[in-house]
């Protein structure tokens, strides 16, 4: 089932276009990620989505509600951890949570939201004490609180240190398994890739493309290369002549071997056949980078 | 709502340093200038009235209401739309017009603090009359806050940064509080300079308070000014202002 319909959505700001084509659908349960680099509209496609933006043109659909028409209805049903939106510096933990959990007809019990997103400790801090990490996992506190049946989550983990990053990332597949659907703002490659059921890539303004993040790597050929140190002399010839490998080039000691499928397994076989060990073994994939830099000619990042 | 308000007025007795000094110096003022032997004596300038009798006082409560209306209330308003506080209710279903309620009935309310304790502090301490026309002291009291607070509204909508705020709001109360006759009194202005004065809101915001503390009723044209400065005020920041 759909929970979030954007199809064709376009939107100008006096001086430029920031969303000039964007579509996309999100299913009941998902993590969606939209991925792009800084610019390319993922904020003003999330904001038309939160019904914030009126768009210029298209059509937005949040639970079969369109934002336009019935802002209060959205507001039940989607929650907003927005870029750059903050909490009065004195204002406690308990305070934020109890103040916002009062602005909805049914609130989760906030108490418990507390400990969910592990402040349980930091209930009587004020927001200005907080970490960046901590200020995140309130943020998402706040974004829950109204039992959301969407919560849209925007540059999340921008500014956290990894560990703090990996702990909220594990909060949100926490939030996903309690039944909320998530739609997630990131430039993050590695962020997407974990955490991602499907992403869409946007850059410019567009969609370039929609799909899980093994299918867009995927799409994009999803080389591999093996990089290792052999022990033993050995033929180039050897490995060319498997379907999987399509180059082997070697740098004084190390041979780099580039392929696809299931390269790993029938490179080391054949090695090992031919009594060769290889050392310093490290196996590199195409990431979700590889993919965007394929597709739109740029780096993501 | 309540927790709205509830939240806000805490948040506002954290900061309490601006409070004291919103609260404190107007009536650190009174009893310092009050101490005075020549303003506690009658003067024919001011057709007898003693300066301590209507003057310092109504002015002493002008200057409260003006400071929370061009600094507190801006900055208060302009840093939470800074910080994004406006956004993120914004994606509530709480009207976000609340908020703004919220702020004014938290400034009128601290205003009200100030000036009872204007008055109670001033009668004990200085022998300031309590004001004669007491009801009607309240409404003008009532309606000029009102107005100068629509009027900080429309700072908050135009300031375009929080540390810009309170240098606006300055440029806007200091020429306010001139025409208001906080350094000439009005009786001895010249007579353009108390035109000018009439129409200020600020200035029929004082005087009204002078004649009600002296058992008078205010001029009709005053009260009509501040009613007017209240809705053209409250009309420009309802169209100016910006949530992000």
């Amino acid at each position: 089932m759909k929970v979030i319909e954007v199809r064709n959505v376009h939107k100008r700001y006096p001086n430029h276009v920031a969303v000039d084509d964007v579509s996309f659908e999100v299913s009941d349960g998902e993590i969606f990620g939209i991925l792009g680099p800084n610019g390319a509209g993922k904020t003003t496609t999330v904001e038309c989505v939160a019904g914030l933006r009126t768009p210029d043109r298209g059509t937005v659909r949040v639970a079969g509600i369109d934002p336009q028409q019935d802002r209060d209805a959205l507001r039940r049903v989607l929650g907003a951890q927005l870029q750059s939106a903050a909490l009065p510096d004195k204002l406690k933990v308990w305070e934020a949570l109890d103040l916002y959990a009062s602005f909805y007809p049914d609130p989760a019990d906030w108490s418990e939201l507390i400990e969910r997103v592990g402040l349980g400790g930091k209930r009587e801090e004020r927001f200005g004490e907080l970490s960046g990490g901590q200020r995140q996992r309130l943020s998402i506190a706040l974004a829950l609180v109204g039992r959301p049946r969407v919560a849209v989550l925007d540059e999340l983990t921008t500014g956290l240190d990894p560990q703090a990053r990996r702990d909220t990332w594990q909060l949100i597949e926490q939030v996903r398994d309690s039944g909320v659907t998530i739609v997630l703002v990131t430039h993050f490659m590695e962020e997407a890739e974990r955490l991602c059921d499907r992403v869409a890539l946007i850059d410019a303004g567009r969609v370039v493309a929609t799909d899980t993040p093994a299918g867009l790597i995927a799409q994009v050929g999803g080389a591999q290369r093996l990089r290792f140190r052999p022990t033993a002399p050995f033929s180039d010839d050897l490995l060319l002549a498997l379907p999987e490998v399509s180059e082997v080039a070697r740098s004084g000691e190390q041979v780099v071997v580039t392929g696809t499928g299931d390269l790993a397994t029938s490179v080391m076989l054949t090695l090992a056949r031919h009594e060769v060990v290889p050392a310093d073994l490290r196996i590199e994939q195409a990431t979700l980078d590889d993919a965007f830099l394929a597709l739109t000619g740029r780096k993501l990042s | 709502m309540r927790k709205i308000l509830l939240v806000e007025t805490k948040l506002h007795l954290r900061q309490w340093p601006t409070m004291v000094f919103t609260i404190g110096l107007p009536l650190a003022l009174l009893l310092a200038l009050g101490s005075i032997p020549d303003l506690s004596a009658p003067d024919p300038a001011m057709g007898g009235q003693r300066f301590i009798d209507t003057q310092l006082p109504a002015q002493m409560t002008l200057l409260a209401v003006l400071t929370l209306a061009c600094t507190v209330l801006p900055a208060v308003l302009v840093t939470y739309r800074e910080q994004g506080v406006l956004r993120r209710m914004s994606t509530t279903p709480v009207p976000r017009g609340r908020l703004l309620a919220a702020q004014l009935i938290i400034n009128l309310a601290i205003g009200t603090v100030s000036v009872v304790l204007l008055v109670v502090v001033g009668n004990l301490v200085r022998g300031v009359a309590i004001p004669k026309q007491l009801p009607g002291f309240a409404l003008v009291f009532l309606l000029g806050s009102a107005a100068l607070l629509a009027l900080g509204l429309v700072i908050a909508s135009v300031a375009p940064s929080g540390k810009s705020a309170p240098g606006i709001g300055s440029v806007v109360m200091f020429p306010l509080m001139f025409v208001a006759g906080m350094w000439i009194p009005r009786e001895v202005m010249p007579d353009a300079l108390r035109v000018v004065s009439d129409y200020s809101v600020a200035g029929p915001f004082a005087q009204a308070l002078r004649d009600t503390w002296a058992g008078h009723a205010p001029q009709p044209l005053h009260l009509v000014v501040m009613a007017a400065g209240l809705l053209v005020f409250g009309g420009i920041a309802i169209r100016l202002f910006r949530w992000e």
